[in-house]
């Protein structure tokens, strides 16, 4: 997934809101990334700090929540944790998994000043 | 600079426009309702001023889809496909795998009952339009610099441009790369992916966001099979791995095997589009 797009995109959301909540300055950005979304958070976080240099977010800290990953058996109808796309079902082994959770990607809070 | 592949922003240009780097429309009330809609008060009580000290922080919520404007646009796009009936498809594949190929044969042999338009997505250069062109078809170009992929407010342009009629197919030849794309909605009904005996059975398990977001997968050039050593079962097998519900065709657009399922893939598709459900 391209990353950078992610940045600049979580960039423009802050920057909105920069204008709407009338802040100046971003200490800390917290994003909720699952681990089925298809982001690597390290890549994101080389994006973003290059995406905020200049912006009202320059030198904030990303702190980047990984949630976990559901998957729903479409042979069993066990539903159990997933975290890569080629997992088996741990109940009856078929890699009929349907990902049902974990896709966020969602910019939750900012600590502003 | 994204990891992935290097591209970067800056350097859009979508046929018909002047010489310079696209400026995307802003989106006005689309705009102006996500920002109503998502930015909530900060955690202080309604009507306190912030803090005065510089020091003192304070949190605001967001609780914002990080592609929360691409989806806005992505679903106005697929509001307009409906309105005017249109079925839209996103190809996407790795550079090679035979998209353009497929497109003309497709647009030749549905053209004279089925107007199709194409939107051509390509870092550089305008020869895939031309190419959609030269079969009678519209086409416009949309060269993304250094961008990998498109995205929904670029076709929200190239749209308007190429003003698709009513009851018809609008073809979105996305970047050639098997990664960026998957994950950016452009309104269509459904991703297509195309996946040519010459790259490897294994692809779909090398690059499994992308197989993971289609519908379809075409798996091109299979005229050329008895000069590789590729197999087809276990290319199958690894695609519905991680994609249990993907559909797959075989054929070949240049000798033109197979095509007969996927053109009867696409009126399946195209009927429901036209449908009065809409």
């Amino acid at each position: 997934m391209h990353e950078l797009s992610l940045a600049e995109n979580i960039i423009q959301i802050i920057e909105a809101a920069a204008v709407a909540q009338q802040f100046e300055r971003v200490r800390v950005v917290w994003l909720e990334i699952g681990c089925m979304a298809g982001v690597e958070p390290d890549a994101l976080r080389f994006c973003f700090d290059a995406a905020a240099h200049g912006t009202v977010a320059q030198d904030a800290r990303l702190e980047i929540v990984e949630t976990s990953g559901c998957g729903t058996c479409l042979d069993c109808g066990s539903t159990h944790p997933v975290s890569m796309l080629l997992d088996a079902c741990p109940a009856c082994g078929s890699y009929a998994v349907e990902v049902v959770g974990g896709k966020a990607m969602r910019v939750k809070e900012l600590d502003v000043v | 600079m994204c990891t992935t592949c290097g591209c970067s922003t800056g350097e859009l240009k979508i046929e018909g426009e002047s010489a310079g780097p696209v400026r995307r429309r802003p989106m006005k009330a689309l705009d102006a309702a996500s920002v109503a809609y998502h930015f909530r008060k900060p955690r202080q009580a309604a009507g306190v001023a912030p803090a005065p000290d510089p020091g003192q922080g304070r949190l605001v919520q967001i609780e914002q889809d990080i592609l929360s404007k691409n989806n806005l646009y992505a679903a106005e796009n697929r509001r307009q496909f409906a309105a005017q009936q249109i079925l839209a498809l996103n190809l996407l594949s790795s550079p090679g795998s035979g998209k353009t190929t497929l497109l003309t044969a497709t647009i030749v042999a549905l053209r004279e009952r089925i107007s199709i338009a194409v939107i051509e997505g390509d870092q550089q250069t305008s020869n895939d339009a031309d190419r959609i062109r030269a079969t009678g078809a519209a086409a416009i170009q949309i060269n993304t610099g250094r961008g990998c992929h498109l995205d929904a407010s670029m076709i929200e342009t190239a749209l308007a441009r190429l003003a698709p009629q009513e009851k018809s197919i609008v073809m979105i030849e996305n970047v050639g790369n098997l990664v960026c794309p998957a994950g950016f909605d452009l309104g269509e009904a459904h991703k297509v992916v195309v996946l040519s005996v010459t790259e490897g059975e294994d692809k779909p398990l090398k690059y499994p966001d992308m197989f993971r977001a289609a519908d379809l997968m075409l798996l091109n050039k299979v005229d050329l099979l008895p000069y590789l050593q590729f197999d087809v079962a276990q290319c199958i097998a690894n695609a519905r791995r991680v994609n249990p519900k993907i559909q797959i065709l075989q054929l070949s657009a240049s000798t033109g095997d197979g095509m007969n399922q996927w053109l009867a893939w696409i009126d399946a598709a195209f009927k429901l589009a036209t449908s009065d459900r809409h």
